[in-house]
């Protein structure tokens, strides 16, 4: 699903440059669910940014379901985002003037499908986080752990090839974590490639891998069992 | 250009003008001022052109009065103060001088300038009434309107010297009985009988005739009155190109010449001249026309500088979500788009407010001007100047929305969606 070879990336502060990533490689398959972790300044965000397309690599290579993916407009990775990649942020990132299902649908509208349909879709995906009885209630009726499933129902809306979630839960107290993982474990059942940046233990636990970034390579990889999500949500 | 036909892009374009009503709101009263300041100031100007214009339907435009009066210099032996007494023979001279001269009416007449009114009676009622001395071609100049199965006077009364006459509706009124028919009837004009060979709608606006005036043909005035061949003032209309007030002053330079006056005295000859204040007036109501289009489009340019200077601050504003946006998949083209749609819906908005308050006033003003006396007539604005209005104003909402638009999209979105 994903390959990456030696990425390096770096920033300009000013006169002296900031060596982010120091040569990544490795590979995901399809349907696996890894958690990248790290300190801040590890260069997991960044590592994350490329694989979302947000940003690019300044050499490496990055291929993602056989299709390379370098010399990229803004036009052409948006495209490229719109259809392979879903996007979960920490803060949630919905719009505010929109209602949970036209969130939902925001993806569709940018691949060009009609309204009637893309609500539809909208609908299912929000009935699979559970909140379809509150499609037509804005962010701001929503409570943090409400929000996160709206937003992972928006990644998931566009089917994409890989859903990237960047510290998922940063936000959200342990119980509320516990429903967001418990929702992205499901969706990796389902057979989703799935890619969590977090620098909690408990949450990376709940993958099936987690890769450890510290000063921009790759210090460990490693299978973990996972720990499921489900057995701290039933409980409470 | 599909995009503009998509029910989406509205939907989107809808969902973030809503989402900030007051300020929408703020943002559009600036354009919709403009329009509006435009529509009903040219709108007005465009009611008095019409109110003018219809004022001197009657006149031909390029037409001038001249009379005679004392001299002030002395000249080729006579001495200053002589009265000037203009002669039929003066307008062969006029016309074959003057070539700018279509036509030339000499005029006399019993009422004005000192001269008493003339005593009219039929059976046993008189009154007095203002008689004037005419040729048919006076009606070039100064339309008359005859009634039905009347006429005005032709060229046979004027070399029959007949006794004919047309009359106001005034006198009309006063002399004969209600429903009577006056053409073919006879009335008594200073002891003479004439008959009658139309009634004449009087039009107000046109000088100082008025509703009783008796029109008699020239030839038959001068047996009447004994005036010989004396004329006591010129109807002129020059053609539709030329220069009335050079004709004015060629006018005056002959008859200086024919009656022997100092080519400098000013006095000698009197003169109006209608063309020169009707290009006045036009000159002062296309003034105002272009004083409203400047004032509009200025007020517009500014409403719609508004208009982009807001935008520019929702789109900093909004960053985080035209980050978000992208991330799912928008292209920086859909982003510029949307933008550039919202400015241009905006300012059509406000344009369509503004031309229909506009048009709610002019209406109005055209309710409050029916019954006055006063030359307005029916405020409106071109459809085609309307239409170039809003087209004005979609290519300004384009050109300024272009400036957001661009900054919306020069934010990479990684640095968009890391904006807190």
């Amino acid at each position: 699903m994903i390959e990456i070879k030696d990425l390096h990336k770096s920033y300009k502060m000013g006169s002296n440059s900031l060596h982010v990533l120091k040569g990544i490689n490795f590979k995901a398959e399809d349907g696996e669910l890894v958690a990248i972790m790290g300190s801040s300044g590890s260069g997991k965000s960044t590592l994350l940014n490329i694989l979302g397309m947000l940003d690019e690599a300044d050499s490496g290579e990055y291929v993602l379901d056989g299709i390379p993916i370098k010399n990229l407009n803004e036009t052409k990775a948006a495209k490229y985002r719109n259809k392979f990649l879903g996007f979960v942020f920490q803060s949630f990132n919905l719009i505010n003037y929109k209602n949970a299902m036209e969130n939902v649908s925001l993806p569709l509208y940018y691949q060009g499908m009609g309204r009637k349909e893309r609500n539809e879709k909208a609908m299912k995906y929000l009935e699979q986080v559970g909140l379809k009885q509150w499609a037509t209630h804005l962010p701001n009726e929503l409570s943090g752990g409400q929000k996160q499933r709206v937003a992972i129902a928006r990644a998931m809306a566009a089917e994409p090839k890989l859903l990237l979630a960047d510290e998922p839960t940063g936000a959200l107290d342990s119980t509320t974590s516990y429903e967001v993982m418990d929702l992205i474990q499901k969706i990796n059942d389902a057979g989703n490639t799935i890619l969590v940046v977090t620098h909690e233990e408990d949450i990376a636990h709940m993958c099936k891998r987690i890769i450890h970034l510290k000063d921009g390579v790759i210090v460990e990889d490693k299978k973990v069992k996972q720990v499921r999500a489900a057995d701290y949500v039933q409980q409470g | 250009m599909k995009f503009l036909f998509d029910r989406n892009t509205w939907q989107e374009i809808y969902g973030s003008i809503r989402k900030n009503k007051v300020r929408t709101i703020i943002t559009v009263i600036g354009v919709t001022w403009g329009i509006f300041i435009y529509i009903a100031l040219s709108g007005a100007a465009k009611g008095m052109d019409n109110g003018f214009e219809e004022a001197f339907e009657t006149v031909a435009i390029n037409s001038m009065f001249a009379w005679a009066q004392n001299t002030s210099m002395p000249y080729a032996g006579f001495k200053t103060g002589r009265p000037i007494q203009l002669k039929l023979g003066d307008v062969q001279v006029l016309k074959n001088r003057i070539p700018e001269i279509e036509t030339i009416a000499p005029r006399n007449v019993r009422g004005f300038f000192g001269t008493p009114q003339a005593n009219i009676s039929r059976g046993g009622t008189t009154g007095n009434y203002t008689v004037y001395g005419d040729f048919p071609d006076f009606t070039k100049i100064s339309t008359k309107k005859i009634y039905d199965n009347g006429r005005f006077l032709n060229d046979e009364d004027i070399e029959q010297a007949r006794k004919v006459c047309v009359i106001g509706e005034r006198t009309q009124k006063e002399l004969f009985e209600k429903g009577e028919n006056p053409i073919g009837g006879y009335i008594r004009i200073d002891k003479v009988y004439f008959q009658v060979v139309g009634v004449h709608k009087f039009v107000p606006g046109g000088g100082f005739e008025g509703d009783g005036d008796i029109f008699i043909p020239f030839t038959t005035y001068r047996k009447l009155y004994n005036t010989g061949d004396d004329v006591m003032w010129f109807s002129i209309a020059a053609f539709n190109d030329a220069d009335v007030i050079q004709v004015e002053k060629d006018v005056k330079a002959v008859l200086k010449n024919i009656h022997k006056v100092h080519p400098d005295d000013e006095r000698a000859f009197g003169s109006f001249n209608l063309g020169e204040i009707f290009n006045r007036i036009i000159g002062f109501s296309k003034g105002i026309t272009f004083l409203s289009l400047i004032v509009g489009i200025a007020t517009i340019l500014a409403g719609v500088i508004g208009i982009g200077n807001i935008l520019l601050i929702s789109v900093k504003e909004r960053t985080k979500e035209l980050g978000v946006r992208r991330a799912l998949g928008a292209t920086p083209r859909e982003v510029r788009n949307q933008i550039i749609m919202e400015s241009v819906v905006l300012t059509l908005i406000a344009g369509i407010i503004g031309i229909i308050l506009g048009a709610l006033v002019l209406a109005g003003i055209d309710g409050a001007t029916q019954d006055i006396d006063f030359p307005y007539n029916n405020p409106t604005v071109p459809i085609p100047l309307v239409l170039a209005a809003l087209a004005i104003m979609v290519i300004l909402g384009t050109l300024i929305g272009l400036i957001p638009a661009q900054r919306a999209v020069s934010i990479k979105p990684i640095d968009a969606l890391r904006e807190e």
